[in-house]
């Protein structure tokens, strides 16, 4: 019988996700930094319009652009002349899951199926778990979901205890563990006990899925208002729907949209602590993955990560808990739309964007999910007053993540803050040159860590020179 | 009181001890055990707080300690925050 203990099966980890993905990362690496990420993308062997098609099958993709006229509206009257950009919200909760996730999910379990494996697996507390066992409901695999669910207490954050529910009705059998990063762990011992394919978050199959987002925004906008979107707002967690939207917005050509992500700061929370698991008011779209992730992408549960965030952000705005609670309530008593959290904290910042953006402009939020009992801003607010968080009306900028949460007497004292980009990219290189030294660095090496964070080799060359 | 095979329960067991933990977590979660619960079909006549088997939803056989009988789910939208009912009134 095989060895189980964490060590024994960490150690197995590379031929476990080779077994269970087919894919040979290794025909891809170059150096302990590097890799071929295009021919890597474009091998999964779908072209977007296989992607379209595959996902039409399985209700996803589609889904309506609305113009949030009245947020609009109470945006521009806290405006300067002239300002306060149209603010568009893409309508995912349509999908079938209820998230722009099932798009994540789709490729997965179609390649899973081609390929003959009897089930998926997926390890996440989020949406994609939804995502996935719907998807896998739809191409009759066995699903099995992997999430972090309760404290040491038993007690669950509300939210995923929603998960768990959405995915034992799409027929998943769903594992709930207690708070740590040894999911990874389950998730391995998982792939190997079933030898079920592993529809991870991070492979290509999940970010080409979203690449389809990215392609209806394009066209929807130029449709209706003839012209390119000039920003796109993307809630930004383990960079997958970011560089996904991105990669479909480039291939419809629209090389001058800004790509905006955004996160809730979480600041000071340990994102493994069992005392700060239910201390935290989102599960995800939060600076605690959001930071990590974009500044060191290959901390997955896969050799390379197809998500790569810094290679396509330009901009990385940062909103309080009490910001976008305080919006989603305005969106839905303004626009008649009860949405979940994820999609209204990119809101949040799109209205802090559109603010100082022209008023013949365009920004657009890029999804919204479902809401529900636990899914839902008030049930978070109360869970936190129940955790002994503080929670109050006044000024934004008094919001502590884990000790308070400030919802804003007005539109006005939404603004958000700026997260600086080169902060975020010197910390990507020290992360790279921990892992390669850099007098080992390649000129090959340089040209893919350029590439990687929307720079070129010679500011590379020069931040490197800076960091030492 | 005997729970009848073939009832949906939830069982809990422990995946990891403290000391088999991954290295380096925050000292809190480091003292707890690595806890797993799952619901399924109970495969033998049993009572609350035997070791136990159960069937899930995809037929695969777990072990456990079981712990709920018909388990369900109570979350909900909490007690309301009146805090919010404020935003976006036309108040004066």
């Amino acid at each position: 019988m095989r060895d189980t203990s964490y060590a024994a099966v960490l150690s197995r980890k590379n031929e476990i996700m080779k077994a269970s993905l087919g894919i040979d990362f290794d025909a891809y690496v170059s150096s302990p930094v590097a890799f071929d990420y295009e021919r890597m993308m474009s091998e999964t062997g779908y072209a977007l319009d296989d992607i379209v098609r595959i996902q039409s099958e399985t209700k996803v993709g589609g889904t309506p652009l609305h113009e949030l006229t009245r947020l609009t509206e109470a945006v521009r009257a806290t405006a300067g002349p002239g300002k306060g950009a149209r603010i568009l919200v893409k309508d995912e909760a349509a999908n079938a899951s209820g998230s722009f996730k099932a798009r994540r999910a789709s490729i997965s379990a179609y390649e899973a199926k081609k390929r003959g494996y009897a089930g998926v697996i997926a390890a996440t507390s989020g949406n994609y778990g939804a995502g996935v066992a719907s998807q896998a409901a739809m191409r009759d695999l066995k699903c099995i979901i992997l999430q972090e669910v309760f404290d040491s207490r038993g007690v669950g954050q509300p939210e995923i205890v929603e998960k768990s529910r959405a995915c034992e009705a799409y027929g998943a059998e769903v594992q709930r563990l207690s708070v740590g990063p040894e999911l990874f762990y389950v998730l391995l011992r998982t792939l190997e006990e079933t030898g079920f394919f592993n529809a991870s978050l991070y492979t290509p199959f999940g970010i080409r899925g979203v690449e389809t987002l990215g392609v209806e925004i394009a066209r929807q906008v130029r449709e209706r208002y003839g012209k390119d979107p000039d920003a796109v707002v993307i809630t930004h967690a383990g960079g997958g729907n970011l560089t996904g939207t991105a990669r479909g917005l480039l291939a419809e050509g629209c090389d001058g949209t800004r790509i905006v992500a955004c996160s809730v700061d979480l600041a000071g929370l340990h994102m493994a602590s069992d005392t700060d698991f239910n201390r935290k008011s989102f599960t995800t779209g939060h600076t605690g993955f959001g930071v990590p992730f974009a500044t060191w992408p290959d901390r997955v549960d896969v050799p390379r990560n197809a998500a790569r965030s810094l290679r396509y952000m330009d901009e990385y705005q940062l909103v309080s808990q009490g910001e976008v609670f305080y919006v989603t309530e305005l969106m839905t008593k303004l626009e008649g739309l009860e949405r979940g959290p994820a999609g209204n904290t990119s809101l949040t910042a799109a209205v802090t964007l559109a603010r100082q953006m022209d008023r013949d402009q365009v920004v657009v939020v890029q999804e919204t999910e479902y809401t529900g009992a636990g899914k839902h801003h008030n049930r978070q607010l109360s869970f936190a007053r129940e955790n002994g968080i503080e929670v109050r009306v006044g000024d934004p900028a008094d919001n502590v993540p884990g000790k308070t949460i400030v919802l804003p007497e007005r539109l006005e004292q939404v603004r958000g803050r700026v997260q600086e980009m080169d902060k975020l990219r010197l910390s990507y290189l020290k992360n790279a040159a921990k892992l390669h030294p850099v007098e080992k660095w390649t000129d090959g090496d340089v040209a893919f860590l350029a590439a990687d964070l929307k720079k070129d080799p010679a500011w590379v060359r020069q931040a490197v020179a800076n960091l030492a | 009181m005997s729970v009848a095979r073939g009832t949906w329960v939830e069982i809990e067991a422990t995946v990891l001890q403290p000391s088999e933990r991954a290295p380096g977590l925050p000292e809190d979660t480091a003292r707890t055990p690595y806890v797993l619960r799952l619901s399924g079909f109970l495969e033998e006549d049993a009572e609350v707080g035997q070791e136990v088997r159960v069937k899930s939803l995809i037929g695969r056989t777990h072990r456990g300690v079981l712990r709920l009988v018909n388990p369900g789910y109570d979350h909900s939208f909490g007690a309301t925050v009146p805090e919010l009912l404020h935003i976006g009134l036309r108040e004066s």
